[in-house]
């Protein structure tokens, strides 16, 4: 789960890491009277869990409150690669004297924290990795003991060749160790971390990706989540305890396990189709996930075909086929659907499928050129 | 021959008593594992279907039956704990099936697993099976046959696929194992590959994997330096939209790298035979044994 930058700022600052003033707005008024209160020029910026908020016009400057609020009035409600702006942040218009990086990820590869620290700051560090990666210094943290005091330094020195300077950075990645501890998350990241014009060591903007892993045991950071900023179809499916993907195509996918999901939403492209989705019902036998699960894909305007590809192990096939009975009665919806059954209970489900009318398969390649095949009768 | 889990595997299951636990420990026994013990806390002294001796711990459970390997179906706010207890037990196989571990758990888990001299495979994994001797997890036994193909996957249903594919084509396999979908976890591509490499019961393997970190690609570069068996190769994923986590935690395209593509390449370049579809398995198997 992502946090909003407001968001993240916010925690760092409760961890004592340096962070500019500014607030969070949702209308154009707020925004004015925040802009009054910090009493200088500040910058408006847009609140969505988006890369690229600058390039799409989701951060302007503005000198005066008059031209905060009108910023404001044509930031909030705009679009960002499909998701709408509610809220932004006000900060004061920052006097920059030099931007770096500096996050800890947990990284796969050595399966420990990794502290990353860049002078190239400010811009997408995934470039600085791939096209300079001699400005990039790491350290992998021993969770057993902690960011020590040296380690950090060793980095900060990387970024400030001034001691003062980089004792304030080496404070902040303690701290920001710290952060990712009591957040539960996979990325704490500050970029740009800022020198301001009289020497300060200041984290302008701020990225948190909590573990998802994490939220059953901590309810406050769990309530941080943003519903308006999730598909509509995304939101439902988390609330059914689904995991779904809305994709752009038109054979959707109703799979059990995630591999299989990926696997057969390839195979629809493989024979020529398009996947309207990624949905992975998992392992329960719980008809009533498949009620749901078909609830969401039939609101998708752009299907044509529902494609079910069950692969029994926990799974029992009689369970899934029992779900579809119940769901197409509850449901009237005309679309074709194809199915595809086989392992536990393989047998109960064709007799309960064929019972009422549907047809079924055992055979995976079969079933998704049959779901392809139709798909594009329809359209 | 096979790896890992084997016939002289006596097996310990934590969580016996559990919604899953005892679901899976029932289907192993009638698989015909030796399941030596099982450890629910507070119900030591019982017995589970009446047979298997129960412990409140795991050191007890060793101590009382020898058992030598563990697996967890506890749930996932105890699964690190149940980890750290078995390898506290001296157990060097450690199989943990539970889904939702958080991953800074596992940045502590797994050095201590490895301080300890344990294999820890998982979490979040379907275990391993050996068909026709053992299985630890919950791959369906059912769908599995007697024989000398080696099957690694990060995995669940995926890999059933598959296997369900070499069965039906006579191709028996000497043992299958799930990594886990997660991005941190205790036994790779590469710990198996070695393993089914070293095995003499083994004549080729099959590897599935998946859009996400660069497990795939190391496991080229071994297959390429230190492999003779033949290897056939599966990338889940090639449709798969870029910074979505899909379903699996480990399974998410960061950037432009875990790409399905860049893992394919791989692949070929290091001379794994590699499926366009899971059927594609039994023909290319075949032109390389």
């Amino acid at each position: 789960m992502n946090l909003h930058e407001y968001q993240a700022r916010h925690i760092l600052k409760t961890a004592g890491i340096p962070v500019p003033d500014g607030d969070v707005a949702s209308s154009p008024a707020e925004v004015e009277a925040i802009a009054r209160r910090l009493g200088k020029g500040v910058v408006v910026k847009a609140q969505v869990h988006t890369g690229g908020r600058g390039k799409a016009g989701g951060v302007k400057l503005a000198k005066d409150p008059a031209e905060a609020q009108s910023v404001a009035g044509r930031i909030l409600g705009m679009q960002i690669k499909g998701l709408t702006v509610h809220k932004v942040l006000v900060a004061p218009a920052a006097d920059i004297a030099s931007e770096s990086y500096a996050g800890i990820i947990v990284d796969r590869s050595s399966q420990r924290p990794v502290v990353m620290v860049s002078p190239a700051g400010g811009v997408d560090i995934e470039e600085v990795v791939a096209k300079t990666p001699e400005k990039i210094f790491r350290h992998a943290i021993d969770p057993r003991f902690g960011l020590l005091p040296h380690q950090a330094m060793g980095l900060a020195l990387k970024l400030y060749p001034g001691v003062e300077q980089a004792r304030k950075a080496a404070d902040i990645l303690q701290r920001l160790y710290q952060v990712m501890l009591s957040t539960g998350a996979s990325l704490v990241e500050i970029n740009p971390l800022i020198t301001t014009l009289d020497g300060g060591v200041e984290a302008l903007d701020a990225k948190i990706v909590v573990d998802d892993n994490e939220l059953d045991r901590r309810p406050e950071i769990a309530a941080l989540r943003d519903a308006s900023d999730e598909a509509d179809s995304e939101r439902r499916a988390r609330e059914a305890n689904l995991t779904f993907i809305k994709l752009e195509g038109d054979v959707a996918c109703c799979v059990n396990g995630a591999g299989l999901a990926m696997a057969t939403m390839d195979l629809v492209k493989f024979y020529g189709g398009q996947p309207a989705n990624f949905l992975d019902i998992g392992g329960s036998s719980n008809p009533q996930k498949v009620v749901d699960a078909l609830s969401i894909i039939t609101a998708d305007p752009n299907v044509k075909s529902i494609l079910f590809n069950i692969f029994g192990g926990i799974t029992r096939c009689d369970d899934v086929a029992n779900g579809i009975v119940t769901a197409t009665k509850q449901l009237k919806f005309s679309l074709p659907i194809v199915i595809r059954l086989t392992g536990t209970n393989e047998k109960e489900a064709m007799e309960i499928l064929t019972a009422n009318g549907f047809n079924a398969g055992t055979d995976m390649d079969e079933a998704v050129k049959q779901a392809v095949a139709l798909a594009k009768q329809a359209a | 021959m096979s790896i890992f889990v084997t016939r002289d595997t006596r097996l310990v299951v934590q969580g016996i008593t559990g919604r899953d636990g005892s679901f899976h420990a029932k289907q192993m026994m009638e698989y015909g594992t030796r399941v030596a013990a099982g450890v629910t806390p507070g119900k030591g002294g019982q017995r589970f279907e009446g047979k298997v001796p129960i412990y409140d711990t795991v050191a007890d459970a060793v101590r009382e039956t020898g058992a030598n390997t563990s697996v967890i179906y506890v749930p996932a706010r105890f699964a690190p704990d149940a980890i750290f207890e078995a390898a506290d037990a001296g157990l060097k196989l450690i199989v943990c099936i539970t889904e939702g571990v958080p991953v800074l758990d596992m940045t502590r888990v797994l050095p201590f697993v490895r301080e300890k001299g344990a294999r820890l495979i998982g979490p979040n994994c379907p275990g391993a099976i050996s068909p026709g001797r053992a299985k630890v997890g919950i791959i369906p036994g059912s769908i599995c046959k007697q024989g000398s193909v080696g099957v690694v996957s990060r995995s669940g249903t995926l890999t059933y696929e598959i296997i369900h594919h070499l069965t039906h084509a006579d191709m028996g396999q000497s043992t299958c194992v799930g990594i886990g979908g997660d991005p941190l976890i205790g036994t790779n591509f590469i710990d198996c590959l070695a393993a089914f490499e070293e095995d003499s019961g083994t004549r080729a393997v099959v590897i599935i994997g998946e859009i996400g970190g660069t497990d795939e690609q190391d496991a080229a570069t071994f297959v390429k330096e230190k492999m003779k068996k033949p290897v056939v190769g599966f990338i889940a994923g090639q449709t798969a939209p870029p910074g979505r986590r899909m379903g699996h935690a480990g399974a998410i395209i960061s950037g432009s790298s875990g790409t399905a593509a860049e893992k394919m390449a791989a692949f070929e370049a290091a001379g794994i035979s590699v499926m366009k579809r899971p059927a594609d398995v039994v023909p290319l198997l075949k032109k390389r044994l």
